[in-house]
């Protein structure tokens, strides 16, 4: 993912609260961040974000089985973060960067949530100590 | 106050938090010890906090609630003190919980660790926040995020130069 800097608001997550069923998300979310747990799950997902790459192309590239592999690409289906089509013989993945974005949009959020908790704190530690206006 | 890092990690569920405050040790460290500070900034505006808590002791449960003086939704949550060495480091374990005060869904538990540093005449803070399960993060984002939207930190600073 480092390759990919991305940002988005934390309304946008708001607005997503209030019209996905809270449980079917918190699933959703489970397995976007499970898949994204695997160092092999995050380069397939990098590497097919610029092309479509097939199945055994994507098996090639890595020192493990093609079984593995595909097990690496259902995963990430499961989780939006790849689609994947058939073209003939070859199944064809293709990384999603909505979904992508979607984690970020997380930990964006929390990150200013902390951030609002933080100026308060300084607020109330300058008032405490009479350095602010008070 | 100055936010100098913020590090984010998907993998790990963690966000570590540094921000450099021009107050001693002993001064930051009250923000956290004592409850009628604590409920000062804990909560997100809108939404006063209630601590009650004597002393931050090792093993101890502290039970605090958040209420929507408005619509009247209510948050109460405890904090389960996992380690404590004043001044210097707090960690604790924050969660959501139910009427009956068990953790909501079971497993909406928030590691926290902070740690205080005297720079100079500065006061370094670092917060590591460990979430247990994405469940637990969703959740955290949920109760915040309209505070979010509603004050950005320039805005905040800005109160602080009056």
């Amino acid at each position: 993912m480092g390759a990919v800097r991305l940002t988005s608001s934390a309304g946008e997550l708001f607005y997503n609260h209030m019209v996905v069923d809270p449980r079917e998300r918190v699933g959703q979310t489970d397995r976007l961040f499970f898949a994204l747990s695997d160092a092999t799950r995050r380069d397939i997902v990098t590497r097919t974000l610029d092309r479509e790459r097939s199945v055994s192309e994507l098996g090639r590239l890595y020192p493990i089985s093609l079984t593995a592999v595909q097990k690496h690409v259902e995963v990430l289906v499961d989780a939006g973060l790849v689609t994947k089509h058939r073209n003939g013989r070859e199944q064809l993945v293709r990384g999603e960067i909505d979904q992508l974005r979607r984690a970020h949009t997380l930990l964006d959020a929390l990150e200013s949530v902390w951030r609002a908790r933080l100026g308060r704190f300084a607020d109330v530690l300058d008032k405490s100590t009479g350095k602010g206006s008070a | 106050m100055t936010v100098s890092n913020v590090a984010t990690n998907p993998e790990a569920r963690t966000v570590v938090i540094t921000a450099e405050f021009t107050a001693s040790l002993a001064d930051v460290w009250q923000l956290w010890a004592d409850p009628r500070l604590l409920e000062r900034w804990w909560g997100p505006p809108g939404f006063p906090a209630t601590f009650e808590f004597d002393d931050l002791r090792p093993g101890s449960t502290i039970t605090y609630s958040m209420t929507d003086p408005e619509g009247g939704d209510r948050f109460d949550g405890t904090w389960t003190v996992i380690d404590v060495d004043a001044p210097t480091r707090l960690v604790l374990a924050d969660a959501i919980v139910d009427d009956d005060g068990t953790p909501s869904d079971g497993n909406s538990i928030t590691r926290m660790e902070i740690d205080l540093e005297a720079v100079g005449d500065m006061t370094r803070m670092t917060l590591t926040t460990h979430f247990d399960s994405l469940d637990a993060m969703e959740q955290a984002i949920a109760m915040g995020v309209a505070e979010g939207m509603k004050a950005c930190l320039s805005q905040i600073d800005a109160l602080l130069v009056e």
